[in-house]
């Protein structure tokens, strides 16, 4: 077993964790933040998305002990008690999702997209997107989303 | 077909805190530990158990300066090992000298993807269609491999041996790729043709690069990926331009060798006589992408 630290929304963990572990299983299984959907396993889909140290990573990609030391943002840790981020806000208003298994992945890639760039095109939101699959919605009521989110997030 | 594995085997995980430490590892273990940069392929080639079981991953992100991105004016660019295809794409000095490299890496896979995978990682793995190995050919990137006795400069047009296959030994670390500075007057593309816009693989990559005195070609460089068991450079497309002025004929001529020169297989993402025809068409493009550059 490995001795990790991690932040984890804010709150400073000390875990042990099995080295061939990945931080999505600490995540899901470890923390019980079962927001964060696990898709494909192997990096294609998105739905495991989650931000580590200012970057969005696929969580199915990174060994546990790769996490430790990091600060890890995920799904739960966006709203403020009962008030919704403006992504999550605006992805509600619009309607940008069906099941919504893609969803957390889709918001935390949004999330990362805007605090790098605030203002995106809509080339810009299609490329910051491509590494999340929808299979239910066709993409346009969530690319509208993000538009909306944007907007939002300017005030 | 792939069986789905939702858990890796096991296996311990080694961090060094320096280079030596990690060529000390990797050369006591031998074939049984792997080195592990981003992890985007190693991961899933664990999970879908196309490596015999593994002791060890030995991580190299805590080994300081690792993740290094340097220019110099004379010896030009060079990438550490654990540099991230982000950091590598968004360095102002890859955007500035080296910008068909930063358009080849905005190709790749997902942000995601893309903040944990490197450069080094694409080139071990090897795969034919590696998004960054036409411009490393093209741009005659050199490789330096070491292992604890000491270390090699391998030139990248004599790394790859077949598809996910290198000369690279299981003791041995590319610690850097060095690419030279770029001639004045010299031009690059590279472009990508897959079926979808992202998250595909290349089924044709065409890298040109072509060096220009007056208005004849002073050197050219085609280099292709996904149409042979390794990432090629094209020779005879190549010699087709060398000396001669970039006109419709002379580009047509080299894009003719291109096609004519390349050995694809035939599989689910193309068949072979498209990926021929395709590395027509996209020499083509990307040459005449360069006549019209150099305006």
């Amino acid at each position: 077993m490995k001795e990790i630290r991690i932040t984890v929304n804010g709150k400073p963990y000390e875990l042990s964790v099995r080295p061939h572990a990945t931080l999505l299983e600490v995540i899901r299984e470890g923390l019980g933040l079962t927001g964060t959907k696990e898709g494909c396993g192997v990096g294609e889909c998105g739905a495991c998305t989650v931000i580590m140290n200012g970057k969005s990573v696929n969580a199915c990609l990174v060994l546990a002990p790769e996490a430790d030391g990091k600060e890890i943002t995920t799904i739960e840790g966006l709203a403020n008690g009962d008030k919704l981020d403006p992504i999550q806000q605006a992805f509600y208003e619009i309607g940008g999702l069906q099941c919504g298994f893609c969803t957390p992945g889709m918001i935390m890639s949004t999330k990362a997209l805007l605090a790098d760039n605030p203002e995106p095109s809509d080339q810009e939101i299609r490329k910051g997107l491509e590494g999340n699959f929808c299979r239910c919605t066709g993409y346009t009521k969530i690319f509208e989303s993000v538009r909306e989110a944007s907007r939002k997030s300017r005030g | 077909m792939t069986t789905f594995y939702r858990r890796l085997t096991r296996f311990d995980y080694l961090q060094p805190a320096s280079l030596d430490e990690a060529l000390s590892m990797l050369g006591s273990y031998k074939g049984d530990a792997k080195p592990l940069a981003g992890g985007t392929d190693l991961i899933p080639q664990i999970k879908g158990r196309e490596m015999a079981a593994l002791r060890v991953v030995v991580d190299l992100k805590a080994i300081p300066g690792l993740d290094a991105i340097t220019y110099d004016a004379t010896k030009g660019l060079s990438i550490g090992a654990t540099a991230t295809v982000t950091a590598v794409e968004r360095s102002p000095l890859v955007r500035q000298y080296y910008p068909m490299l930063a358009n080849a890496l905005t190709t790749m896979a997902s942000p995601q993807v893309r903040n944990r995978a490197t450069i080094t990682g694409n080139i071990c793995s090897a795969v034919p269609s590696a998004d960054s190995a036409p411009t490393l050919l093209a741009m005659e990137a050199i490789l330096r491999l070491q292992n604890q006795k000491g270390e090699r400069l391998v030139p990248i047009t004599q790394f790859f041996t077949g598809p996910r296959q290198t000369v690279l030994a299981n003791d041995e670390l590319i610690t850097e790729i060095r690419i030279p500075v770029p001639p004045p007057k010299s031009h690059g593309v590279y472009l990508k043709l897959s079926p979808r816009k992202s998250m595909d693989l290349a089924v044709v990559g065409v890298a040109a690069f072509v060096v220009r005195e007056g208005e004849t070609c002073k050197d050219v460089r085609i280099a292709l990926g996904a149409v042979a068991p390794t990432p090629i450079r094209e020779a005879r497309a190549e010699s087709a331009l060398l000396g001669k002025k970039l006109t419709d004929e002379s580009i047509a001529e080299a894009a003719g060798a291109a096609s004519s020169e390349c050995r694809p297989i035939d599989d689910h993402r193309a068949a072979r006589e498209y990926r021929c025809d395709m590395v027509y068409v996209l020499t083509k493009r990307a040459l005449t992408q360069i006549k019209e550059e150099a305006l």
